[in-house]
This record gives C-alpha cells, structure tokens and sequence, in this order.
C-alpha cells in the first residue's frame, strides 16, 4: 500500500497563548523569506471558523498552518506533492518537516509557545490511497513502527481514529519526550 | 497533485452520468493536449473557465511581499492561460443550482474540501461553493468525484450562463407566489452546455423568485430575473413570472428592466434561449468591459431588443424540453421528515432567544419553521460539512439550501425540534445568531484571492464581525437590521450597491504611499429583489472603516425619522451631509514612520501595495465559437490517436469522422449559426458556402482536402480495419489545416461572417 499526502500535526502544549495576527504576520515573512524547504506562495487566514484550519501558509508541495481542528491547536504539515520512497520515508519527511515548523514558531514566539513532544497525529490526506479502515492500519502498521523506530520509540502507543467518514489517522503517544534538535540534526 | 487521480478515474468508470464523464474527459484531453502546446493558451483559458477552473491571485508566479515583487520559483511554469502559470494554485467555482444540496453531496464537498483545497468550502454571494488552492491537475478528479453526486462545475465560470440563482425559501415561503425550484430546476438543465449559449462575450447570470418584495433571488440584479406571479384568469389561478433583463452590478450598475410582465411557464425557456441567440450574436465580444448584456439593452433599447428576441423566438425549432418538465412538476415537493408541532417557549438563554429571532423563520406549512446557518464570511470545514449532513438527515428529510448572504437554509424543521437543532448546530460551531443582519456581513474574497483585489474585503469583513458582534447586545434593533457588504474591487462580487451600507476597494497615494481605502456606497436596497442601488458617498482608508461605520450609524439613530429604513433616510438627509460626517476621517492620515499600520491593509502586515494585482479571469477569454469548435475537432482527432493506440480501431475512426463534421461546421457556423450537428445538415452547408464559391480550395492541393470529408461522410457508418482508421485520422488532420487556412484567408480578404439565419 503506497501512502502519499501524509499529514503530521503536532499539538500545542497547553493552552495557545499567542495572538494569531502575530501568527499571520510571521507567516508573511517566512514566505519573504522562503524560510521552508517547500515553495510557500500565499497565507489564509481562517480565523473566523470555529475548529478550523486557523492560519494556513500555503505552499507548493505542501501547506503549514497553526490548526485547530477538533478544538486541538497544532502545526500541521500537510504534504500536497507525492514523493518517492518508502511509507515510512514519507512519515519521516513529513515528521521532519513538521518539527522544524515548531522550532521555528517556538523561537519566534519563545517562552509563549511550545508544542508538546510526546503526542503527534499522523493521517493520510488521500481516501482513495488510505480508506480509513482497519485494513489500512494493519497494512501500514510496520512502517509506521518503522518510523517510530527511527525516532527512538519503540513503546508508543498508536490509536486509530476510526471514524469511517474521517480520513485515516491515527494520534501517536510517545513514551518519552523526543528532542526536536535530534529530529532536526538526523 | 494528487497521487489517486488515475485510480479515482478506474473506480468512477461507469458510475457517472454519460454524458459528464464524457465532457470531464473531454477537459482531461485538453489538459493533456495544452500541456503539449497543442491548444492555444487563450483558448484553454477559457476551456478551463467553462469547467468551473478559475485563476487565482500569484498565478502569474509574482508576489509581491511589501517591499518588492519577487518571483515565485514553481517547478512547472508552462502557462494554463494567458499569464497564468500551470503549478500555480486556481480556484475552483462549483454550481449549486438555487443552492440546493443533499447530504451526500454536503458529505462530498467535506472529503474535496479535505483532499484538494485547505480544508474550507466557501459559499458565495450566488449560491455556489468555491474551493480555493485547487491544483489544474486535480480538477478532473474533483470533477468526477462531484459527478458522482450529482453536480457539475460546467459553465460555472467563463463567457456562459452562470449558476442558476433562486430563492432559498422556495417552496416553504409564506410569501411566494408558487415554488420556482422546478422553473429553475428545468432552466438548469435546459441551458446547461445548450449551443445557442456559447457564444457569449461574456457570462450571462438568471435568477428566480418566489415574490416581489423580499431579496432572496435577487431579480433586479441579474441579466434574466425571474419573479413568480400567479394572475387570475378566467376565474382560474395562473401561474407566470414577470421577467427583467439587463441587471447587473460592477462598475456600471443597471437595474434590470421588464421583458415581461406575465410570462406563462410554456414560454420561459423559448424565450431564454431566444435571448441566449440574440445576446450571442449581437453582444459586444470585443471590448469586454462592454460585452454583459445591459449594454445590448442600453445600446438597442429595451423595445429593440424585445422585438429582437421575439422574431427570433418565432423561428426557433418545437424542442419538447420547454414544456417536458411541466408534467412532473409535483415531484418537486417536498415532505417533512417529522410531523408537524409547536414552538417551545424560549427561556432565559439569551443566545438562544437571540439565535431563534433573527435565525428561525415560519414556513407557510403550519408547524414547521426553517433555520438559517449564518457561516462567518461564508465558511466552513469538513467536519462542519458532515455534521450539517447528519444533522439534516436527524431533523429532516435532508432539506437544505446555500443562499445568496453566505449560508446555509434548512428547511422543514418540525417546531418542536428547534432547541435540539440549535444544540446540534451549537456542538459544530454553527449557531451564530444574527442571520440577515449586521453581524452576517457578506465580503468577496477580494485580496485574499482574487487577483482584481485592490482593498481586503475579507480582512475588513472580520474585523467590522468582530467589533459588532462584541456590542452586538446593545445595538437598536433599527442598526441590527441592516445590511453590510464588502467588494475588494468596483467588479461588486460582493454586492455592495444592494446593501444599506457598502463598501468597495480603492486605492489612494497619501504621503507617497498606496494606502488601501474603501468607497462607502450607501443607501442601496437589499429588499424588493435588489429594488434600488447604493451610491458612493466618500472614499475612507481602510483602518478608518470602524469609525465610518460607527459615525455613520449613530447619525442615522440621531437623525431618522419614526422608524424610517436606512436607504429612505440616505435619500432624504442627502450625500452632502453624510458626507460631512465622515471628511475628516480622510484627512491627516498619520505619516508612515509614526503609523505604518495604516499603509497595510487588514490582517495582512505587507506594506501596502497594488503589485499583486492581475489580469481578472471574470469576464473570461473572449474565444470564438469557431475556435471552440476547431479545438474539440483537434480533440477528437488526437483521441482518434488513442483509440488507435488502444487497438479500438472503430471508435478511431468514428472519431476521426466526427473531428471532421466538427471542424466544417466550426467554418459554417461563422456564416450560418443557426447550423444543426447533423452531419447531412453540416455537409451540405459546406459544399454550398465554401466548396462550391471556392473558398475552401487549397492553392496548392486543390479540392483535395475537401474531397477527403466528402468521402468520409459518404462512407460514414462504415467498419474500419487498422489501415482504414489510420488513412481516415491523417486525412481528418489534413482537413483540420485546411479549415484552418480556410478561415485565416477569410479573416485577410473579409468574406462576410457575421451570424447569418437562414
Ligand atoms: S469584487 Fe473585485 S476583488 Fe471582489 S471577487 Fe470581484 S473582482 Fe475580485
């Protein structure tokens, strides 16, 4: 099973103590500055929507956004632009990308945000490659525990999101803290 | 881009209606040809338009980041129309006919809202839905999965006719006349692809309504407005609809004026379609900014143009579908879900009591009531999108409409059902109160997207949302009432003429600097179907449009007279004391080192500038029809091609054929428009205007090429080997460079070529 348009979301620990217009703004700049990996064109700002997408940069290959759906903030990395590799490749590439966006916001907003190391979504943004089933989760099972390997976890604890009308997803609970530097350096 | 978009195609097959998985992979091949240089950019901008695909701000692969433009580095810059560049993220604008949904199709616009945009739906000021951040590679898939649930983004942007606008209450309104959804229901279908309707100069926008005196529909704004009537004759009620023409917005606003004053239903769609021929043959197609049709009408008169379309409704052919539909317009009835009941008594919850009074409305059927979903500048998630669809099904028969403010109507809701509802609702994050007042403002997307933005209309729209809803409690019922909206630009998207207060975006150099501004346009009529339109008072900098609107709204509380409207008011105070309420709010802005917030516009803390504006995709492409026709026979030759390829030898050949009745009556039809597809029909139009007169004659080869089409059309039907399908492609192509230089040498030594009737 090829899984592409991987998705990780990160969540804030606590609550969000950052105003989102300073969010909007940093986000401007990033795109000035093309301060990703990907190409970022544009930002939307869905503030107004309840349990929306927040803040979004939208970019080529993929999109950043402060999130908050189902009432949860986090950076969300939304892979747009399949890649090569294994399915665990694409974990990693995502996960990879996702940590330094927290690093970046971290710095830019220190001591006001943190995002919490130890819990993270993983999903799919694909229905037709990943139906949300349990199928798809056994099929894909060993990868992502390959994936969780390779950042050091082997105990954590993975829970499927089974709604069938969501896309597959499933939250990841890390039995110990990671180190963003580690993710970023390897 | 999507990684599914092949497999999407292998499991829809067979599951969509024919005739749209005909036309999405007709658009499929056009993607595929323009990306190999085979279709003019020009025309696949319009092609694409005509399929719903609409360009979007930075598509030309420049933005600007306050400083200065930079260049945006996509991978693939091959242009999918003029300027526009391929990997650059589009719009795509999806036809929801008089905003009706069902919870499947609801469901459907979550997962593409999901998959392909940024996870928003947003409605727009005509029912729609847009999705924005589309990749063109994707929009054949969305096309398909939405085709599967019944909708089609055909005709949805582009020189056509545009979606079909209706009241959202129609059929459960204790004011109408009669329901129009079957009216427009038939009207949909009717004109959907009809060929006297692809001719426009540019798009052409009808709308139906139930009565006269409320805004639902909108009649008077639109090119062709429909309003219900029913007239008594012969001791018997008649059902009919006065009919308008010529309305429209943007920078030369008119009003729509009568056609008709009592239209029977038999006559509506003859009549449309006559118009359709009238405005394409007649409408400007050069200059665009004069090509909608109230500049037919200002030019002709309205008499001269009645008289124009009613010759031409006289010599159109019978066509069963324009009465078809009479027969089976019973099934458009709808039945509740729940029985009828009574309303609870609201208690001390003021949200709620503040939700059931501006959001609940009595239906004319005694028992039920409809509930307005007011959605913060038209959107909403996915999550949001399934909840809504679960909930319609638990409270109704899944009865539910988008409407012309941004939200969403559902209707059929049993009395008694209405706290639950609202908590439902309240569980997603869609209870908000104040439908079709002041707190529901209504914007176009404007700088956030829209590549004519001047001034952000969204941006503004949020911030007025937020300072009004914070007092909203203490606003007097007469501020409540209101209306406001918000276009980035004079094109009106957001229909400020028809609000008590508009706003539209300007630019202004102050200090030398752009600072973005907002024209006030006040007093316009939102009821009586758009009665009259708002006039622009003064021109305000963005940053100041808080204070304007708060100047302006307590000067009328001061000022009105008993319970005087807003728009009587504006009329009887006069723009020059308005105006002087607000002069000072254009002065002394502060310098930029002090305040350079007043040199960005709202929520977006770029220094102001004009730089990111492009060359707008609303008028579309002016393409002519023989240009269309010319790349559909180009199409199907190359789909010969494949067909070959696949060893399907006589759909090769089939097609190959019909590429050349194609391109022969794409040369007729400059002649003789009224031409039919039958090939017999195209064949003998061919001979009598072009081969027999010896324009078709080649200089070189002769009758050669004319030769090839006769003899494919005498032997059409006919079985083909590999040999015989091959032969026939090359001489379909050879014919399509013949039409080709047939047409230039008209265009040179000017044969005539205005639309000539029989
Ligand atoms: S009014 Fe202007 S800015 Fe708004 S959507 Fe229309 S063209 Fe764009």
């Amino acid at each position: 099973m090829e899984l592409q348009h991987v998705n990780i979301k990160i969540f804030v620990d606590g609550d969000l103590r950052v105003d989102l217009q300073q969010v909007v703004d940093v986000f401007h700049r990033w795109i000035a500055e093309q301060a990703m990996d990907e190409l970022l064109i544009d930002v939307a700002d869905y503030r107004h929507v309840p349990a929306g997408p927040g803040v979004v940069i939208v970019g080529h290959e993929a999109d950043y956004s402060l999130d908050n759906a189902g009432n949860r903030q986090g950076l969300l990395y939304n892979r747009k632009m399949p890649i090569s590799g294994s399915n665990a490749d694409r974990f990693n590439q995502a996960f990879a990308a996702a940590v330094k966006a927290c690093n970046l916001l971290e710095n830019e907003f220190a001591g006001k945000l943190r995002f919490n190391r130890q819990e993270f979504e993983l999903l799919v943004n694909d229905r037709c490659l990943a139906p949300n089933t349990v199928e798809t989760l056994e099929a894909c099972k060993p990868e992502i525990e390959a994936f969780l390997d390779s950042l050091g976890q082997t105990n954590a604890v993975v829970a499927h999101d089974t709604n069938g009308r969501r896309r597959f997803s499933v939250n990841v609970a890390l039995n110990s803290p990671l180190d963003f530097g580690v993710v970023l350096s390897s | 881009m999507k990684a599914s978009n092949r497999r999407w195609k292998e499991i829809l097959d067979g599951h969509l209606p024919d005739q749209l998985a005909a036309e999405i992979d007709q658009f499929e091949t056009e993607i595929e040809l323009r990306r190999q240089g085979k279709i003019d950019e020009k025309v696949f901008a319009e092609t694409r338009l005509r399929r719903g695909a609409y360009g979007q701000r930075y598509d030309n692969g420049q933005r600007h980041d306050g400083t200065e433009s930079k260049t945006l580095a996509f991978p693939e810059v091959e242009s999918k129309g003029p300027n526009t560049v391929w990997d650059a993220p589009g719009m795509l604008r999806i036809k929801i006919p008089y905003g009706g949904m069902t919870p499947e199709q609801l469901e459907l616009m979550a997962e593409i809202a999901e998959e392909y945009s940024d996870g928003i739906a947003h409605i727009t000021t005509r029912q729609d839905f847009q999705l924005h951040f589309i990749h063109i590679d994707d929009t054949p898939t969305i096309m398909r999965r939405l085709a599967a649930v019944g909708i089609t983004t055909r005709e949805a942007c582009g020189n056509s006719v545009r979606n079909v606008c209706g009241c959202p209450f129609a059929g459960v309104c204790p004011d109408e006349a009669f329901d129009v959804t079957p009216y427009a229901d038939a009207y949909t279908q009717f004109m959907l692809g009809h060929p006297d309707a692809q001719n426009f100069g540019r798009k052409f926008k009808p709308s139906f309504s139930g009565c006269q005196q409320h805004a639902c529909g909108l009649a008077a704004m639109h090119d062709m407005g429909m309003v219900a009537e029913l007239r008594d004759v012969d001791g018997k009620q008649v059902r009919g609809f006065r009919v308008v023409v010529g309305g429209g917005l943007g920078a030369v606003p008119r009003q729509a004026k009568l056609f008709d004053e009592f239209m029977l239903p038999e006559e509506l769609l003859p009549t449309t379609q006559a118009i359709a021929k009238v405005f394409g043959r007649h409408g400007e197609k050069k200059v665009r900014s004069r090509a909608r049709m109230k500049f037919l009408i200002d030019k002709w008169g309205i008499e001269k143009f009645k008289e124009e379309v009613l010759a031409e409704r006289q010599k159109l052919k019978e066509d069963p579908r324009w009465t078809e539909y009479l027969q089976d317009i019973d099934q458009y009835e709808e039945k509740p879900s729940r029985p009828p009941s009574e309303l609870p008594p609201v208690n001390g919850d003021v949200r709620y009591a503040n939700w059931v009074k501006t959001n609940i409305r009595d239906q004319r059927q005694e028992g039920y009531v409809t509930a307005a979903v007011a959605l913060p500048l038209g959107d909403l998630t996915g999550d949001q999108l399934r909840s809504l669809a679960d909930i319609i099904r638990e409270f109704t028969n899944g009865s539910i409409r988008t409407t012309v403010e941004q939200n969403f109507v559902i209707r059929w809701v049993s009395k008694s059902d209405v706290p639950a509802l609202h908590a439902a609702l309240d569980a997603v994050g869609l209870s908000e109160p104040g439908a079709s007042n002041i707190l529901d403002l209504v914007a176009c997307p404007g700088t956030d997207t829209c590549k004519l933005g001047i001034s952000s209309s969204r941006g503004l729209a949020a911030e007025l949302r937020m300072r009004l809803t914070a007092k909203s409690y203490e606003l007097d019922e007469a501020i409540q009432n209101l209306h406001i909206k918000i276009s980035g630009c004079f094109n009106s998207c957001g229909q400020h003429h028809v609000a008590d207060i508009g706003f539209y975006g300007v630019s202004r150099t102050v200090n030398g600097f752009k600072v973005p501004h907002f024209q006030v346009v006040l007093g316009g009529q939102w009821e009586e179907n758009a009665g009259s339109y708002g006039l622009p008072v003064v021109a305000i900098p963005s940053k100041r449009i808080p204070d304007a609107l708060e100047r302006i709204t307590e000067f009328y509380m001061r000022q009105r007279e008993a319970e005087e409207p807003f728009a009587k008011f504006v009329k009887r105070v006069g723009k020059v004391k308005i105006r002087a309420v607000l002069d000072d709010l254009t002065q002394n802005l502060p310098k930029p080192e002090t305040n350079p917030d007043f040199y960005a516009d709202w929520a977006d803390p770029r220094q102001y500038s004009l730089g990111d504006i492009g060359k707008g995709e609303c008028a579309g492409e002016v393409v002519t029809q023989y240009e269309f026709q010319m790349t559909s026979a180009e199409r199907m030759v190359f789909n010969s091609q494949v067909k070959l390829e696949d060893h399907d030898v006589q759909a090769a050949g089939d097609s190959a054929y019909q590429a050349m009745i194609t391109a022969a009556k794409a040369l007729v039809q400059i002649q003789y428009d009224d031409v039919t597809g039958d090939p017999d029909e195209v064949v003998e139009e061919f001979k009598d205007r072009y081969f027999d007169t010896n324009v078709f004659l080649d200089p070189f080869a002769g009758p050669k090429f004319a030769n090839y089409f006769f003899a494919a059309h005498q032997s059409a039907g006919r079985e083909f080997s590999d040999d015989s399908a091959h032969v026939l492609i090359e001489e379909a192509q050879l014919f399509i460079e013949a039409v080709h230089t047939c047409y230039n040498k008209i265009r040179t030594e000017g044969i005539e070529t205005t639309g000539v009737s029989k």
